[in-house]
Order: structure tokens, then sequence, then C-alpha cells
């Protein structure tokens, strides 16, 4: 039986090739697009995240503070908002970073008679706090308790274009939304010419004693083989184009500061999967309508 | 059928049709054209739904039928067709199958059993070719394999002979007379006389949708 339907469905898709080739195509094309988005999205994420854990608030103590135990001020500044966890830099530590950094001009260092760096605080903070206002408020607070002398914060430029990456991301959801339900409804298209081009047919099926589903079932595995299609030559074209250009970005920026990846299989298969559900509901859309307008008895 | 009426809108087609056909009959429904004979047998297989009135198949009311059970209603019956209804898309052999096709058969089953009556309508080197390739006769012909291919137990046949010659006319009774020698159920509705005076059964008049 399923043989049966298997072939009759087959041998459809081939009698209608053009119908069939052209909703593929949209298929693919909007798998392309969806699925660049997201290919998009989970590098830029894995940035971003990399930058935020780069983000850290540095604040100097005044140097004639050593009065006031740093204790103090680490307690109050682990109260505040968005804050994750700081970490006290004694100024001997931080000259002998420095020195370690300049070696070649450590001779600098035997000039000084006394250590002309101040006591730090490296604060760090939750994501949701990695964003330009927050930042700076929280900078702000810093900055106003007594002991704090000055707040840096470098590298929150990003903060700046994180929010131009969201609203792009906003746009990646809705355009693939778009795409989403325009493939379904193609789909529905699809099957809908399909099944009015056999209206008589359906007809003469259903009186010479076809069951519904008798009919329907090779236009259901129609809708499956359209949407597997459609996917997986999506797939591929996104694969291939993310491999020409990545093999491309290698050479030009010689790696290891970007490191692109293609999204895992996992996803690539959720993707095809939701492609079949498209070319399916698609199937049962027009299905409904059809039955609707054609059912007599 | 008991007080059985049709309209088509304001169009009186039938008008209180009472009559009973028992198993294994050989019944003609005869009358001009326009008389109800085809509007007669379409209400059986439910092509178009009664009026008033009840209409009992086999022990089944079809007023009261669930759609559901409407296929197998239907494969009670073989159809031959005024317009032969055959898919101008699929091959003679792909349209006499669908009906074994639709019932589940297997394909090993349905090849020999498609061969088989092809044969015995004489169209047995025709089976590859598409429907609208062939004469009226020789579809007719297709339409009435197509009929008794699934075993039914009435056939119903609307001018099975209408676009034959003599000779393919007979053909196309034997082939009914020997369904019904076989304890089938056959309704045949024409208008050519001489077919009825030819043939034994029982003839229903029908003019102007009264019997
Ligand atoms: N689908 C239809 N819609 C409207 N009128 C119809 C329809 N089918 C048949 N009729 C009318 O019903 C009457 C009986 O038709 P029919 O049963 O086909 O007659 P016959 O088969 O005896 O020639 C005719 O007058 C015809 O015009
Ligand atoms: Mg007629």
């Amino acid at each position: 039986m399923i043989t049966l339907f298997l072939r009759r469905a087959i041998k459809d898709l081939i009698q209608n090739r053009f119908l069939n080739i052209v909703t593929v195509t949209t298929i693919a094309l909007s798998v392309l697009i969806v699925s660049a988005f997201i290919l998009f999205f989970v590098n830029i994420n894995d940035m971003i995240d990399s930058w935020k854990k780069g983000i850290r608030i540095m604040a100097y103590l005044k140097s004639d503070s050593s009065l006031i135990k740093p204790g103090d001020i680490e307690k109050k500044i682990r109260l505040m908002d968005g804050v994750t966890n700081t970490r006290f830099i004694p100024k001997l530590d931080a000259l002998i970073k420095l020195q370690k950094q300049m070696k070649r001009q450590s001779s600098l260092f035997t000039t000084l008679k006394e250590n002309p760096l101040p006591d730090a605080f490296e604060i760090r903070m939750t994501r949701q706090a990695v964003n330009n206002k927050k930042i700076e408020h929280l900078a702000k607070q810093i900055e106003a308790l007594p002991s704090v002398d000055e707040v840096e914060y470098g590298q929150s430029w990003i903060g700046r274009y994180i929010n131009i990456i969201h609203l792009f991301k906003l746009t990646g959801y809705a355009l693939s939304c778009l795409f989403f339900i325009a493939a379904i409804f193609i789909v529905a298209n699809t099957i809908r010419l399909v099944l009015y081009s056999r209206q008589e047919e359906v007809e003469i099926m259903r009186l010479v004693g076809a069951e519904d589903r008798f009919i329907k079932a090779p236009l259901y595995i129609e809708g499956l083989i359209l949407g597997a299609l459609g996917g997986i030559i999506g797939m591929l074209a996104l694969y291939m184009t993310f491999f020409y250009i990545s093999s491309n970005m290698k050479q030009h920026l010689a790696s290891g500061f970007f490191d692109i990846r293609f999204f895992p299989h996992e996803i690539s298969c959720g993707l095809i999967l939701c492609c079949m559900f498209v070319g399916w509901f698609g199937c049962f859309l027009s299905l409904r309508q059809f039955w609707a307008t054609n059912k007599r008895n | 059928m008991f007080g059985v009426y049709k309209h088509y809108g304001r169009k009186k087609a039938l008008r209180d049709i009472n009559l009973d056909i028992y198993e294994g009959e050989f019944v003609f429904v005869s009358g001009p054209s326009g008389a109800g004979k085809s509007t007669l047998l379409k209400l059986l297989y439910l092509g178009e739904v009664v009026s008033q009135g009840q209409i009992l198949v086999d022990g089944v009311n079809l007023s009261r039928i669930f759609s559901k059970r409407i296929p197998f209603l239907r494969r009670k019956f073989g159809i031959v067709f005024q317009d032969y209804k055959l898919i101008s898309s699929k091959t003679v052999f792909d349209n006499v199958a669908l009906v074994l096709e639709a019932m589940g058969h297997k394909r090993r089953f349905i090849q020999k059993k498609v061969n088989s009556v092809l044969r015995s309508v004489g169209l047995e080197d025709r089976y590859n070719s598409y429907p609208l390739s062939l004469s009226g006769g020789e579809q007719q012909k297709i339409a009435v394999a197509r009929a008794i291919i699934g075993d039914p137990k009435i056939i119903l046949a609307d001018e099975p002979t209408g676009s034959l010659d003599a000779k393919s006319a007979n053909i196309i009774f034997e082939l009914l007379k020997r369904f019904h020698r076989r304890g089938g159920t056959v309704i045949v509705a024409t208008h050519d006389m001489e077919l009825i005076r030819r043939n034994k059964g029982r003839i229903f008049y029908l003019d102007k949708g009264f019997i």
C-alpha cells in the first residue's frame, strides 16, 4: 500500500515537474535565506560572547585611600546589580605585570622610587549587564564611591554595536517567519494546482469507491518530498557558499581571530524536518480547502 | 426506493418513485432522454442526494449513511457512466487497476486480474494506451471492464451501448449477462427499446420523472 502511494506520488511529481521544480526552488531559497541568517547569528553570537567576556570595568582607587580596606569597597561593588565577580589587583601586582609586559624597557622601572600605579579592582559583569547604558550606569555608581579615583571600561564601544546587532536579529526573525509562511503558501498553492488540474480524476476516484485517504496519502507524500528536497538543496547551497567564503576568509584573515563555524548538524536536520513540515502543512491546507469546496456528499 | 423525489433546483427530475429491485435481477430503466434515468442511477451510488424519500441499498439507508462508509457503498456497485468517466492522464491499465488499488489489493493480483478482464472485453492489446486515443466504443468497453473488475454485487450501466455498433453492443451485453448469470444484479438505463426487446428483464418505464 505504501509503495503504491509512493509510486503514485513520484509519478505525480514527475508529471508536474515544472511546477514542482519551481516549488522546490522556492523552498530551497527560503531555506537558504533563513539558514544564512541562523548561520550569521550563530557566529555573531560567538563573537559577542567572546567580546562580552573580555569586557570589564577597572576601578582605580585613590592613592591616599590606603586607610580604607579594599574589602569594604569590594563588598559594596559586589552588591551592585549586574556584577558577577570582582578581583582586587594590588598596585604591586600591577607593577609586576607591567614590568613583565615591558621587559625591554625594564630600565625605566629601576629609576622609579615608588610605585606610580594605583590599586585597582577588576569588575566583571553578567551578560545582561553588558550593554551600553547599564555599563555606563554601573561605572557611574562605582565612580561615586568615595575611595574610587577613576573608572575605565574599555571595549564598551561594542555595546553600541550590540543594539544594531539586536535590531538585525529582529529583522532576521521577522524575515525567517515571513519566508516560512511564504514557503507554506507556495507548497499549498502547488498542491492546490495539482488538485485542480486533477479535479476530475479525484472525482472519478471517489466514484469508483476510493477512500479519501487513498486519494490524499500520495499528495501528502508529495508534500513531504517537495519539502525535503527543497530543504536539502537549500542546505547544500548554503554549505557550499559557506565553504567558499570561509576558505577565502581564512586566507585573508590568517584565522585564529575569527573562528567562524557552520552550525551543528542537528540544526541542519532540524531545518530539513522543518521543510518537510512545511510541505506537509501546505498540503494539509490545500486539501482542506479543496475538500471543503468539492464535497458534495 | 420509497417515495423518492429529486429536484435540481426547481427542476423536478424524479417524482414519487417507488420500486423494489431484488438481488440477482436484470432490470431496465427506460424512457426518453431527460426522463430521469441517469438521475435514478446517481441516487443509488450517492452521486446525487435524494430530495425526499428513502433509498435502501443492500439494507443500508442512504440518507443515514456516514460519509466514511460511502466508498464502501460504492464498491458494491460497478458503474458504467454515461460519459465513461475515464481518467485521461492514466493508461487503460491504470484506469481499470484503480478500482482494485483503492480496495487495497496486491500488485501481483491486480496485474493478473486487469489482464484477464481486459481480455474479456477484447482490449488486451490496448492496456498501455490512453483513453482519449481510443474510439468511443473502446472507451465504453473500458468503462465496462472497470465496472466488473471489483466483483461488485450490482452493476449500474447508464446507456452502456450508447455509442457502440451492434457487434460491440452484443459483446458488452454478453458481459452484463454473464455477470447476471453468476448471481449479480444488473440495472441498465437505456432509451434503446430495440435493445430491451431483444433481452430479457424487468422494465421500468420513466417519463418526465414519473414511473
Ligand atoms: N446536475 C443537474 N443539474 C440540473 N438539472 C439536471 C442535472 N442532471 C439532470 N438534470 C435534469 O434532470 C432531468 C433528468 O435528467 P437525466 O436523469 O440525465 O435524464 P436521462 O438520463 O433520462 O436522459 C433532465 O431534464 C435534466 O435536464
Ligand atoms: Mg442519461
